[in-house]
């Protein structure tokens, strides 16, 4: 079997998701990958150097850039013929492209995969990750985005594969990017970082959140995160959210405060390694997957950790 | 503009689902159903653009079995004109789905698809896409804002990396993400009103469209669960502990 995996870059970096990416592909067969996007050279020389790929196709043109579905899914759809399947981490890129490409090739995606049991079976998460399906595809392709938390990154050095440009690529006139508004932090981030400190709506403000969460996580090298209620009642931006809809997490070390712990922020990190919970409800369910809690008022616990670490 | 609300009856977002001790998919037998979140916050976001005079008539969707038809009556009572429902007891797949609702904008002619970005039952987000994919429209994706200005519409989405505004040329389809907007409750008098706006019943075969699934459920179980842990009593004993996991030196 085929793959083709697509490329996760921003800003001329090759981002982790890819690394990942490639080891589902690589369960399913060979590997080849597509970088889409404008001024991706330095990106392409790098995914050459991913262990175990064997073509790079660059697509590179103006009308690519920003992960525009519109533009992209046209270029993987042309390129399907050569491939079995179609590869995107799910992210938010990824999640935007596939089903496109799966429409366009009349196939039914496979979203989030969590495991590749065999060529045309596969298991993924439902209902919040309160369930895992095991299923198994009829299409004769197949298109899936998988959770880059489930599979281990492929060495990002050692490969050398051959670049391959992609011609023909065109603007469909659809849709432009206009604008950005990226985060950008000192701190890891959240789907890569070993250690993460995340702050739930008991925190109260923003300002709470700056003083307490923030100086924790730089204590300890972390990651911030935080509940959706956090994210809605404004203390941090959404690109912190972890859970369900947000981003799914799996460090070595969760650190969750003042957050009770809905299904739906579970989803996002129950598969951390270690989870510690601050909290003052003794009996908030973030204690049922908690490996350490701590009951107490986190106005005086966490500036208490952070002074003694 | 005419504007299409597809809307899915699922789970109740407060109730934890059940595997079944089959292991055949989730218990749903009486169990408390309602419309999904996200297509609840796209109805919320169709009725404002039309109390913006932008849109001019709102047409909710539902695809599932008959009971849907009080997703769509809650729909209507939020403010929906009128609402299509096409009947199908078993699960249809967003690709199934997205076939229908081409069929559907060939007849009504939308300037705007609003969806839910993805349903909390089979986390699939993906029937927005393919929908767009297959009309070859523009797509704006995990909305936290809609501005629609003449023949365009300006989207500000939620991206892992933080928000991005992209410009799309209408028609469109776009989905929506949990900030767009809060989306209202239906008053009593309204409730009693959408009783009787009209509710058109359709089949898959009325458009022609096959919804056999393409994918098999071989079997559905539960995840691994977590032991909850220890409780410590101080923060010493959790730095212990932090030391013990080797992240504090």
């Amino acid at each position: 079997m085929k793959a083709l995996v697509l490329v996760e870059h921003e800003q001329g970096q090759l981002k982790d998701a890819t690394l990942s990416a490639v080891t589902a592909g690589s369960q399913l067969g060979t590997v080849d990958l597509l970088v889409a996007g404008a001024d991706v050279g330095a990106v392409s020389q790098a995914a050459a150097k991913i262990a175990g790929v064997g073509i790079v196709h660059v697509a590179d043109a103006p009308s690519l850039a920003h992960g525009i579905a519109e533009n992209i899914a046209p270029v993987v759809v042309g390129l399907m013929g050569g491939y079995d399947a179609f590869v995107a981490p799910a992210t938010t890129t990824g999640k935007n492209i596939a089903p496109r490409v799966a429409a366009l090739l009349d196939v039914m995606q496979v979203s989030d995969v969590l495991s590749v049991e065999s060529e045309d079976t596969f298991t993924r998460p439902i209902y919040a990750g309160n369930a895992i399906a095991t299923v198994k595809s009829a299409d004769a392709k197949k298109v899936m985005t998988v959770r880059t938390t489930s599979f281990e990154k492929a060495a990002a050095e050692g490969g050398s594969a051959t670049i391959s440009p992609v011609s023909g690529t065109s603007d469909s006139g659809l849709s432009k990017f206009l604008s950005a508004d990226i985060s950008t932090s000192e701190r890891p981030e959240l789907t890569s970082a070993k250690i993460i400190v995340s702050g739930g709506r008991a925190l109260q403000n923003g300002e709470n959140f700056r003083a307490l969460i923030e100086p924790l996580a730089d204590k300890l090298g972390a990651g911030v995160g935080a509940s959706r209620a956090a994210v809605d009642a404004g203390y941090v931006p959404n690109d912190f959210q972890v859970g369900q809809t947000g981003k799914i997490v799996a460090p070595e070390v969760y650190i969750a405060i003042g957050i009770s712990g809905a299904i739906q922020h579970l989803a996002g990190m129950k598969d951390s390694k270690t989870i510690i919970a601050i909290n003052k409800d003794e009996d908030a369910p973030i204690f049922q997957v908690a490996d350490f809690g701590l009951v107490g008022d986190l106005f005086k616990i966490v500036p208490e950790l952070t002074e003694k670490l | 503009m005419k504007v299409l609300v597809p809307v899915k009856r699922v789970i109740d977002y407060n109730v934890k689902p059940r595997v079944k001790s089959d292991g055949t998919g989730v218990d749903l037998a009486n169990v408390k159903m309602s419309m999904n979140p996200f297509d609840e916050i796209a109805v919320e976001e169709a009725i404002r653009l039309k109390e913006k005079g932008v849109a001019t008539e709102i047409v909710a969707i539902s695809i599932g079995p008959a009971k849907a038809q009080e997703t769509l009556r809650t729909a209507l009572a939020m403010g929906a004109d009128r609402a299509i429902l096409v009947t199908v007891e078993q699960d249809v797949e967003p690709l199934a789905v997205a076939k229908i609702l081409v069929k559907i904008a060939e007849e009504e002619q939308p300037g705007l698809f609003i969806l839910g970005k993805q349903a909390i039952d089979d986390d699939c987000n993906q029937t927005g896409q393919m929908l767009a994919a297959l009309l070859g429209w523009s797509q704006g994706t995990f909305a936290s804002k809609v501005e629609v200005d003449g023949a365009i519409a300006k989207v500000t989405r939620e991206v892992d990396g933080g928000l991005e505004t992209v410009e799309l040329k209408l028609p469109a389809v776009v989905t929506t993400d949990l900030r767009l907007n809060e989306p209202r409750y239906a008053s009593l008098p309204n409730i009693m009103k959408a009783k009787s706006k009209p509710l058109a019943q359709k089949t898959p075969q009325d458009y022609g469209v096959d919804v056999t699934p393409r994918l098999a459920t071989l079997s559905v179980r539960e995840p691994s669960k977590r032991e909850a842990g220890v409780k410590v009593a101080s923060v010493d004993e959790l730095i212990d502990k932090l030391r013990g996991l080797g992240v504090v030196g």
